[in-house]
This record gives structure tokens, sequence and C-alpha cells, in this order.
């Protein structure tokens, strides 16, 4: 291998994609994504044994498709890197299970990485180097978190998360009261797009005592229940439903929130860069308000391309030749998947056990 | 050389043949929770075991099930994922002729049931008889009937009064009296059964032998409240 630009396969599985990507130091060579979600569609969320057979039918066929398009032979590969946590734990251990044995069989190195630190190195073969410290907001089906990251292969701080449902979870509950189709994100932002502004939903967690206790946390229970008791009095009084408007609306309502904690969080600890990813990232309103907002505080904003915000195995392979490049310890045999692995444990089934804690 | 695994029994199973169906290393420990962390190390042990490194594999035989589809799914994907690396085959066998190997490879004779712990209070069963085989390649039993999932009080009353191989009888001693052989998977006899029907160019498929359909009750949006078949509770991790 040569020592500047490792190449590495990153494996995927922690929900219903089915991702292999292969990345040469901070190149993407290729991000091949398999996924169930239509499996799932019809249950109008992930079903987790759906999701783990479906990963086991895609696991090899990817792995195939991907270093056939990349043009990479498994054996030219200098390392393997897995999401191990956190995730469904019957999806995880399947593709920790496939890393392992292209590892053992490869004799190359295994790095079993943390899902959400994966979401924010991705953008390294996007926008390249991260900027230390780096401000993350990571927000999917899964997840809203603000993460303060100095070093992406080992040190990343939780400043805050949501305290109830994640933002993309609330988009499709919402999208669902709204008789959208699941996942209701992107529904939700199409149908914004045509829609006004015309109520005003609560933004969770945002009143000043809030700010105090919980002041990088997020809620959006209270808005989905508002969006609701809306829709129910609308019904009631026999009113067509302006489906359009309450979208823009609530959206609206996610997206405020979002961003002004996030270039606060940034101003306060003295960021420049602000990293926003997950499948929300996707949203329209989300990266215009953000570009604003930055551009008001003079943070640069990067945001990967939409399909790598969403899970894929690019991500994966992005932080595993981090790890390989900054000679960050490998993780034994015995890696276990990690289905809540905390996200300031970077990396998982190190040899010798690292203390990870940071005092916030 | 052979690289087999099972993972659908109690046993986490590995073991190294030659080409010719001699033994070289064996492997297994009784933990069928943890399978992933303790598969992978099995093997490395197996083939330092047996003096190979993974370039002297030629050939890989994985347990189908039927079993608990976490573990299973485990042991299927670990034996599609190495022999992808060394472009070599992956041979499926379905598990429970692994255990009719091992009982009529002793010497026994007749019929034998083989009942393994399906949870949930069933059991994954299959039957299987003595023969006489056409020439020394070919296997000196045949499956009559199985695999499938039953309660056990649900199988046929001349099935439950016979020698009885799997944990089903130390689970349903009132249904299932007659405990002999093995209980668990034994990857050295996977590894022959494997042998034989490739040396014969049978066809042998890895799709796992599941027997049941997905439990797909509302999830909600899910993820985050269900759980998978005998896992842990999964939430979506949130920090
Ligand atoms: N344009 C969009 N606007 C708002 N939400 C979106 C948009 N596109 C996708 N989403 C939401 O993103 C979520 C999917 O995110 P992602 O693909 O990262 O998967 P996930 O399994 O939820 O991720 P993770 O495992 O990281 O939590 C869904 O909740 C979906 O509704």
């Amino acid at each position: 291998m040569s020592e500047s630009t490792p190449l590495v396969l990153g494996i995927e599985t922690s929900c219903d994609e089915t991702g292999v990507g292969i990345v040469h130091g901070t190149e993407l060579l290729v991000d091949a994504v398999a996924s169930s979600v239509e499996e799932h569609a019809r249950f109008g969320g992930v079903v987790p044994e759906v999701a783990s057979r479906a990963h086991l039918e895609a696991m090899v066929p990817t792995i195939e498709r991907a270093c056939r398009e990349a043009g990479v032979a498994l054996a030219d590969l200098d390392g393997i890197a897995v999401t191990s946590g956190p995730g469904l734990a019957g999806a995880l251990m399947v593709g920790v299970a496939s890393a392992k044995a292209l590892s053992l069989a490869l004799g190359v190195p295994l790095y079993g990485v943390n899902h959400l630190a994966s979401h924010v190195a991705v953008d390294i073969v996007e926008h390249g180097p991260l900027p230390e410290p780096t401000m993350a907001l990571l927000v999917s089906g899964g997840h809203s978190s603000l993460l303060l990251v100095p070093d992406v292969t080992h040190d990343i701080r939780s400043l805050g998360a949501s305290i109830d449902d994640a933002a993309g979870e609330a988009f499709d509950k919402v999208a669902r009261v709204l008789g959208l189709p699941f996942p209701g994100g992107p529904h939700i932002d199409r149908a914004a797009q045509v829609g006004q502004i015309t109520i005003d939903f609560p933004r969770g967690l945002t009143s000043g005592r809030d700010m105090e206790r919980h002041r990088f946390d997020f809620s959006f229970s209270g808005l989905k229940t508002a969006v609701s008791r809306w829709v129910e009095q609308q019904q009631r009084d026999g009113r067509d439903l302006p489906v359009a408007d309450v979208a823009a609306s609530f959206q609206e309502a996610v997206v405020d929130v979002l961003t002004r904690k996030a270039v606060l969080a940034c101003t306060e600890h003295d960021v420049a860069a602000l990293q926003v990813g997950g499948g929300v990232a996707a949203n329209s309103r989300l990266r215009a308000m953000a570009q604003e907002r930055c551009e008001a505080a003079g943070i640069a904003l990067r945001v990967p391309r939409p399909g790598l915000c969403t899970d894929n195995g690019a991500m994966v392979a992005s932080l595993g030749a981090q790890m390989m490049l900054k000679a960050r310890p490998v993780s034994a045999l015995d890696l276990p998947a990690d289905s809540s692995m905390p996200v300031t444990d970077v990396q998982s089934g190190l040899p010798v056990t690292v203390d990870h804690d940071h005092p916030h | 050389m052979l690289l087999a695994l099972d993972t659908s029994t109690s046993a986490i199973t590995v073991a190294v043949l030659g080409l010719d169906g001699g033994l070289l290393a064996e492997q297994t420990v009784i933990d069928p929770r943890a399978t992933t962390e303790q598969l992978a190390p099995l093997i490395e042990r197996a083939l330092r075991e047996a003096d190979a490194t993974p370039g002297d594999i030629t050939l890989v035989a994985v347990g189908t099930g039927p079993g608990p589809f976490t573990g299973l799914r485990v042991g299927i994907v670990t034996g599609r994922s190495f022999a992808h690396a060394r472009s070599i085959p992956v041979l499926g066998v379905p598990s429970h002729d692994a255990m009719a190997q091992q009982w009529f490879f002793g010497g026994a004779e007749g019929t034998v049931l083989v009942a393994t712990d399906a949870r949930r209070k069933e059991v994954y069963t299959s039957v299987y008889d003595r023969v006489a085989p056409e020439d020394e390649d070919h296997l000196i039993w045949a499956r009559t009937a199985g695999p499938e999932v039953r309660r056990p009080q649900d199988l046929p009353e001349h099935w439950r009064g016979l020698p009885t191989l799997g944990r089903g009888p130390h689970l349903y001693p009132d249904h299932l009296p007659q405990s002999v052989g093995p209980l668990d998977v034994s990857a050295a006899a996977l590894g022959g059964v494997a042998l034989a029907r490739y040396h014969v160019g049978e066809d042998q498929p890895t799709e796992p032998l599941y027997l049941r359909r997905p439990d797909a009750a509302d999830p909600g949006r899910p993820a985050s409240t269900l759980r998978g078949e005998g896992g842990p509770p999964a939430p979506k991790g949130r920090p």
C-alpha cells in the first residue's frame, strides 16, 4: 500500500441501506447502495427483520458491484471499515460479520467505526480535509445531534441531541398525518415548495428556560402534536386540508430551530465551520436557511451532496481511511455490533480500552 | 482445504478439512448470543490449529439453518464474504444434515429425528433414514422429511418416539423423550456433507432456511421501538 493513500472499503448496514463504498485516501471511488426501503414502505417504517434479511441478500452482490464499478480488486485493499454502531442490532451484525470475514480472508486491518462519526467524515471526500474543529449537525430518521468535532478519528463531543423524536422521524410522522407516503421527508419538502408559511407552529426548546437547560438539545414531538391538532381541527371544521401550507409551516419550524441552534453552537464554541449531514440534510429549506444564517455569522457551511448525506458505505470508508492515515489502532476480530454505541466512541473493538469520555 | 462453519444451533463451530475429508482442526464454543463476536476469532484459531492460511482454503461450507435468524445470518454472511474475498466457491448445507451425518457416521442404523430449538415454543425438525449408498462418494443417509417448524406437541406420534438429536428433547422432554447423539451441529460433520455433495457435483445453495416469515407487526417509525428476533432491543441509538 502507499502510505499516504490507503485504499479502504467501507460497509454500512445500520438501518435499511446496504452500503459499500471505496475510497482511495480522500478520493471517493465508488458508493454502491442497495436499499430495502420499498419493502418497508408498506409497513410505514423500518421492520428490523425485513432489513436484516435484505442485508444478507445484498451484502456480497453490493461488494461485488462496488469493486466492479471502481475497478478495484479486493486483493488490492489496504483496510476494511464497518459501521459497528449505533443502529439496528441484527442489521449491524450482517455488516460487521462480513467486514470481519473480508479482513480475515484478505489479511488487512479492520476498523469498526461509529455511524455518526462517519456521517461527519464523509464530507472529507466531498470538500476536502475537515477544519479542526468542525461543528456537525446530524439530522436523520434516527438522530438529531449537534457535535463538536476536534478530530473526527478520535475526539467527538456531543453538545446536544433530540430529547424525543429525531428530525427525520418528525418529518415521517407529520407526512403520515398529511396522508403523504413513507419516508415522508422528501414529500414534505416537495409539497412545501408550493406552499406558504401560514401557521406559526411551536419551536421546541427555545424558550428562555429551555435555552438554559437544553441549550443545544432539540424536541420535535410537541411540534408533531401541534400539527396533528391543527389538522384535526381543520377536519372537524369541515375545511379542506391545505397540505402544502401545513408542510411549509411545519418544515419552517423544524429548520428554524435546527439552524438557529447550530449557528449559536458555532458562535459560542468559536467554530468557523458547520457541516450538515444525515438524510434530512437533503431538505432544500434546511440547506437554504443554513446557507443564509452561516453567511450572516461568517461561518463556512459544508453540506455533502444528498446521496452522501443518507446512509452509505462511502462515509464509512472515508472514516476508515482517516483512521489509517492517522495510524489509529485497529479493531480486534471480536469486535461486537453495538446498537446503542455512544457518539463519543468514534471507534469500537479496540484491543485496549481507551477512555473516550470528554468533559462537555 | 475446506473451511466449514455453522451458527444455527447453540454452538458456534468452525472446522478445517482436507479435500479428502480428513479433519485438520475443529473449534467450537457454546455461546449462541455472541456469534458476531466469536465467529471470526474461531476461524482464525481453527486456521492456526490446521497450520493453514486463508490462502490455503479453496472451499467454504456454511450451515444454512434452520436456526435463530440473527446468528444464522452472521454465519452465512461470513461464509459468503470469506469465499468472495478468496474467489472460491461457498457451499450451503442444511444444518440438520450435519447432525444426521455425525449420527450415522458413528455407526447408527434406522431412522432418526433431529429437533432443534426454534424458540417461541417450537422446534425445527427433520427426519433421516440410513440408506445403502450407490458408492463410497455418496452419503449413507437420506432426509425423508423437513426441515420444518412446529410445536413439539404437534409432531406425529411415531416421530416423537424416534431417537432424537438436537436440544429439542431437553427443552420439551414430555413430547420428545428419546434424546440421543449430538445436541448441536459440528462443523467437521458439516464439512463432510459439503465435500461429499461437492464431489458428486450437487448444487449447494447458501440461502438461509428461515421457515418463518419476518415479523412485521406495524412498526410505527420505527426502528426505534422494535426488536429483531432473538436479539436485544434494537433502538436506533440516540446519543
Ligand atoms: N428532503 C428531505 N427533507 C426532510 N427530510 C428528509 C428529506 N429527505 C430525506 N429525509 C428524511 O431523512 C430520513 C432518512 O435519513 P437517512 O437516510 O440518513 O436514514 P436513517 O436510517 O434515518 O439514518 P441514521 O441511521 O443515520 O439515523 C428520513 O426520516 C427521511 O424522511
